[in-house]
């Protein structure tokens, strides 16, 4: 009986738990609420991903009103996918924001944060399960409004002004994605996905549904941070309070990545998007570009959180490398790097988070010879790091591997070289930071600076372990991204 | 005289352009929201234009009927009924975090912001 509900109850639960939060008042409670809903919320994705991977796709009328009239939440395993890792990341980040918000909020502000949280988590799995093209705009403008305000919180001024950015920047990429689906509601009469790509071949010679597009995927590659509508990226993470960073990095950029795949792929089809529009140049060049600048940059940043900002940037260069492949191969490799870099950033994020609990800054001048005093913290950054590299045995190397293979597959080899040589950036900018933390000798011992505490240090060793595990056991992340690349190329169900 | 039948649409291009140049050119942080707002709103006036239909009344069934009457299609009202009251939010969000910016740099300029974040660092 629940089990029919269970697309409804993964959005209705965080959405209701919100106000309840706000509820709850100071103190503990609010934090209990909102990591109980976030393991609710896990449970009920994982499910979902198993009865796709088991009986496929299926879809949830929401008030019972029929699919193109009504609100209608479609569930394959692409979306179940990324449900899965949004919920995940959620359910390992709360534990550890307990020490880390009480450190880095003011007290007042916790109740509100962890409200914000929670409205983020409903904006991100909404965006994710819906079918409504209108419904994504909606989700999307909860998810950003509250990593605005989540972002403000940071305790740097810089915070602020970061957060004004993205805001800007935010509203200016949803804005052209209302643009786009207004000019695709005008043509077809229909905000229903399935139904828009019954109806969109029929009049894609239009120049509205042109611009549609054009004004869509503009909009979500700001959201998504591509090169080089990624400026408002690297301050946001590198200002924002650590555990939102940690959070929102390993989310919700990958979440516009899926709405960019649902509407290139499923909506506008794949003959309408690399054919009549040319999107498969584009992104091959701008995916590239991304990778090498911001590897670049990443290298000499001061900031650690600012470092890992910019590998992010560069990161979604991989991933967008994966979808101008147009190949299953392709799309199995990006899916798979969406899922394999939430796991490593979260980590090595997270235990940035560490450093700065104990540390009270994320500058690598302030990270001499930290490795003594957090051993176990730097281990894990360490091995996340690795992974961030693609050093064999992580998460990492199995994507870049997918990646490479797919790439040689359209036969691409100067593509697949530039692939390999832009590892080694990844080296150096992991490298200064080990360098620092385990090679240089501090300048004073500071006998204050100990290891985190435990409370921190088991969510950040999940995730490192994840990262590990993925990498030798690849058979739950593979299966799911090799069916969920199949049925975005029209391929078997 | 034909592009005087797409009147609604080139002022929606018109509010359009005037509000991006505005959030792109200006360094104030007000004028920026400001100029958010006036981009924001042509997207409304779009939707509202393309669910007029012509000759079209309140879509609203009269007593006893009413057939043949020609109703201006509701929903893009109530779709940018939705975009509205996010419009709204960005803006008090926007304004919340201008105050506190003012509040920590004394001054809502952005190049002067600039600054002083140059400096700090």
């Amino acid at each position: 009986m629940i089990a029919a509900h269970l697309p409804a109850l993964l959005i209705a639960i965080p959405l209701i738990a919100a106000p309840v939060c706000l509820l709850l008042g100071r103190g503990g409670l609010a934090w209990a609420w909102s990591t109980l809903v976030s393991w609710l919320v896990f449970g009920l994705s994982w499910l979902m991903l198993q009865k796709t991977l088991i009986s496929g796709p299926f879809n949830y009328e929401l008030g019972g009103w029929e699919a193109p009239f009504g609100i209608e939440y479609q569930v394959d395993t692409l979306n179940a996918f990324i449900l899965l890792i949004v919920a995940a990341i959620g359910a390992v980040v709360m534990p550890y924001a307990r020490a880390s918000v009480n450190r880095e909020v003011p007290a007042h502000k916790h109740t509100l944060f962890y409200t914000a949280y929670l409205l983020c988590l409903t904006g991100l799995l909404g965006i994710t399960i819906t079918g409504d093209a209108f419904n994504v705009f909606v989700f999307l403008e909860i998810s950003s409004l509250s990593s605005y305000a989540m972002i403000a919180l940071g305790r740097d001024p810089k915070a602020l002004t970061a957060s004004f950015q993205y805001l800007i920047m935010g509203t200016i990429g949803a804005t052209f994605i209302l643009i786009g689906i207004g000019l695709m509601y005008q043509m077809t009469g229909t905000l229903n996905m399935a139904d828009l790509a019954k109806r969109l071949p029929a009049v894609e010679d239009t120049r509205p549904v042109m611009a549609a597009f054009a004004f869509f995927i503009i909009g979500v590659s700001l959201k998504l941070a591509l090169f080089p509508l990624h400026m408002w990226l690297p301050n946001a993470y590198a200002y924002a309070p650590s555990v939102v960073t940690a959070f929102l990095a390993a989310t919700a950029t990958k979440v516009s990545v899926y709405v960019l795949y649902r509407f290139v792929f499923t909506v506008f089809g794949q003959s309408f998007s690399f054919d009549v529009i040319p999107l498969e140049p584009i992104l091959l060049v701008l995916s590239l570009a991304g990778i090498f600048v911001a590897s670049a940059v990443a290298i000499f940043q001061t900031n650690v959180k600012r470092l890992l900002a910019w590998s992010s940037v560069a990161q979604i260069g991989y991933i967008m490398l994966g979808v101008s492949l147009i190949t299953v191969a392709g799309l199995t490799a990006s899916i798979l790097h969406i899922f394999n870099h939430a796991v490593m950033k979260g980590a090595l994020f997270l235990a940035m988070g560490a450093v700065y609990y104990q540390v009270g800054s994320v500058q690598i001048s302030d990270l001499n010879g930290i490795a003594k005093k957090m051993p176990y913290t730097m281990f894990a950054f360490v091995i996340a790091g690795l992974g961030l590299i693609g050093v064999p045995l992580t998460g990492g190397f199995i994507s870049k591997w997918y990646l490479i293979t797919a790439v040689l597959e359209r036969g691409w080899w100067p593509v697949a070289v530039l692939v390999l040589l832009s590892s080694l950036l990844a080296v150096f900018y992991v490298w200064r930071v080990v360098e620092a933390a385990y090679f240089k000798a501090g300048d004073n011992d500071d006998v204050e600076v100990r290891e985190a505490p435990l409370s921190m240090l088991v969510p950040l060793y999940v995730l490192t372990a994840a990262s590990v595990w993925f990498g030798i056991d690849t058979s739950l992340p593979l299966k799911a991204s090799t069916e969920a690349a199949r049925q975005l190329m029209g391929i078997g169900g | 005289m034909v592009w005087l039948g797409h009147f609604n649409y080139w002022i929606v291009i018109f509010l359009m352009m005037a509000g991006f140049y505005t959030v792109i050119a200006r360094g104030n942080l007000i004028k920026k929201i400001v100029g958010l707002n006036i981009f924001q709103t042509s997207v409304f006036l779009l939707y509202i234009t393309m669910g007029k239909v012509k000759g079209g009344t309140a879509p609203i069934v009269p007593e006893g009927g009413g057939e043949g009457l020609a109703y201006s299609n509701p929903i893009p009202h109530v779709l940018i009924l939705t975009a509205i009251v996010v419009g709204v939010a960005t803006t008090s969000l926007g304004l919340a975090l201008i105050v506190r910016i003012r509040e920590a740099y004394g001054t809502i300029e952005e190049d002067e912001i600039q600054e002083i974040e140059d400096k700090s660092s």
